[in-house]
């Protein structure tokens, strides 16, 4: 035994593990988040600019202002997207190129309870993001909210962060056997992710079988509940009624949740199989 | 055959970023991954402007974003292209430091990594553009159009994004991996004071110098009076240069621009060596 190491006193399982690793995992990140700072020009105040261009591209074709109000709260959500995207699921393929999967796989920790560590650990600048957006978006350009329901808003919220990375730690899955294919397909799910969801304008606009395909991402219904929820024409320009949008991203959050555990539990094993965990193709 | 040792650099890093950018996968999979992201961009402009004007394409308005917007791909290509070799080169492949002491010239070896998104912008310009033609009412007329003007003010442009990119690179070296590609977020700002795909007017008077200082702004405007002068002469904000002044005014900025990368670049280089930066792997 390592005379530097010692001794496990307190031998951990369960949610207490579970909640171990999570923490575990999101302590390097908060860490060399403070150690390291240029983050937040570059992951803060520059996408502020870029939310800003849609908005004065709607102001150059004299669009109703509910649009600006739009843009502002679709950008805010891009935060959290991103989040899944860069800090969970392509993360792991960074991982492995490290070196660092094999020594998750290997050691007791839940993968579903590393992946989540991941996202809390980039949660400050995916807040800090989203807030920043919203509220100097706002602000800059004179947003009117007008709260329809409070507890519908933190419910859909609620729901659709739950449902999104859910669906974020299914597609971190399949990272596990992707190599740098895997870079390339996280590169692929922003811009037409963003069209689909109706990031920009009401998803309504893509008509109905599109918008309900795009239904399977939550940000799609989440965006769309949330701008019925807080703008004044929100709700003529929604895509269901509010609540069948909650029962919906209700059924995807579970289905998210529970497709997760078992398809991270089966990918790990395929990946172990063809000895994928390991494989660094260049 | 024996080549300097920039143009070497530059060559064998070119042919590199190839491979890394197009060998993950077969040919047809590589095409559509190269086709739809650049056309999802586009299409996210042109449903918006299609909600608010019931599709109006036939309008100037439309032309001029619609073509700001598939130009515009270039600027993240290239930023990204020439800053994220950095990193790549650094914590993913760690050969950084061998690079730095093999007989290369760094900034045209960075120059060579930007080739492969340079060409897969190409062919997301082109494919946008040839979209917007057959589909969008976006009208050029190939007889007219003046391809000196293009052909030049393209080039020009590339190498000033390049020479950006070289800045980014620099500050690159001396900042840790976050989730995100310097070179994109920087060009996601700067679409915001270009011009890209609204006329500078319409930002507010306080925000339009930074527009005025950026060479892409210009260079933006050549384009679109190389393939289509009526639509760039519908709206105000150059309508009293021609395209001698803007021309002008493009290699000046970009003179300026260079420069300042070349020093930059060399400062952020030399801390960077200071402070034992270019093995460093920061996998938080």
């Amino acid at each position: 035994m390592n005379p530097m190491l010692p001794p496990i006193e307190r031998r951990a399982s369960g949610a207490r593990l579970f909640w171990m690793t999570v923490w575990g995992r999101a302590y390097p990140r908060v860490v060399g988040m403070q150690r390291e700072r240029s983050w937040v020009f570059f992951d803060v105040f520059l996408p502020l600019l870029s939310v800003a261009a849609y908005v004065f591209v709607y102001r150059a074709i004299r669009a109703p202002e509910e649009y600006v109000g739009f843009v502002v709260l679709g950008g805010a959500m891009t935060a959290f997207w991103m989040n899944i995207l860069w800090s969970m699921s392509s993360q792991l393929y960074w991982e492995k190129e490290q070196g660092n999967l094999a020594l998750y796989i290997i050691s007791p920790a839940s993968m579903m309870a590393i992946l989540l560590g991941m996202a809390i650990g980039g949660l400050v600048a995916t807040l800090l993001r989203a807030v920043a957006i919203l509220w100097i978006g706002s602000w800059l350009f004179q947003v009117q909210y007008t709260v329809v329901s409070f507890w519908k808003l933190f419910a859909v919220f609620s729901l659709s962060m739950v449902a999104l990375y859910g669906l974020g730690m299914m597609s971190a899955s399949l990272f596990l056997l992707f190599s740098r294919e895997a870079w390339h397909l996280a590169n692929l799910a922003m811009e037409p992710v963003y069209l689909v969801t109706g990031m920009y304008f009401p998803v309504k606009n893509l008509g109905f079988w599109a918008a309900a395909g795009a239904s399977l991402i939550p940000l799609t219904l989440g965006l769309d509940a949330m701008r019925q929820l807080i703008f004044v024409n929100g709700a003529a320009l929604g895509f269901l009624s509010v609540e069948v949008e909650i029962l919906v991203l209700i059924v995807l959050s579970v289905v998210f949740l529970i497709g997760a555990r078992y398809l991270l539990a089966f990918i790990e094993k395929l990946a172990i199989q063809e000895g994928r965990l390991t494989e660094n193709r260049r | 055959m024996n080549r300097s040792i920039p143009l070497r650099s530059f060559l064998t890093a070119a042919w590199l970023g190839w491979q890394i950018e197009s060998n993950w996968t077969d040919p047809f999979l590589f095409a559509t991954y190269s086709i739809i992201k650049p056309v999802a961009g586009a299409a996210i402009l042109v449903i918006m402007y299609a909600i608010v004007t019931q599709g109006q394409f036939d309008s100037p308005v439309f032309a001029y974003l619609f073509l700001g917007n598939a130009f515009y791909q270039y600027v993240p290509a290239v930023l990204s292209g020439v800053s994220w070799t950095i990193i790549d080169d650094r914590e993913h492949y760690r050969t950084l430091k061998y690079i730095y002491v093999a007989p290369v010239n760094i900034p045209f070896y960075l120059f060579g990594r930007a080739v492969a998104k340079f060409i897969i912008a190409t062919i997301g310009v082109i494919i946008t553009i040839a979209a917007g033609v057959l589909f969008l009412h976006v009208r050029i007329n190939w007889a007219q159009v003046h391809w000196g003007v293009f052909l030049l003010s393209l080039a020009l442009g590339i190498i000033m994004m390049a020479l950006l990119g070289l800045i980014l690179a620099g500050i690159t070296l001396l900042t840790a991996r976050h989730s995100y590609y310097i070179g994109d977020v920087v060009a996601g700002g700067l679409f915001l004071f270009t011009g890209a795909i609204f006329p500078l007017e319409i930002l507010p008077v306080w925000l339009r110098p930074v527009g005025y200082a950026l060479p892409i702004t210009y260079w933006l405007e050549l384009l679109r009076r190389a393939l289509v002068g009526e639509v760039a002469q519908a709206f105000p904000t150059f309508a009293a240069l021609s395209n001698e002044t803007l021309f002008l005014v493009l290699i000046a900025a970009s003179l300026v621009f260079g420069t300042a990368s070349v020093f930059i670049f060399r400062r952020c280089d030399f801390i960077a060596r200071e402070r034992g930066n270019l093995d460093i792997t920061t996998n938080y």
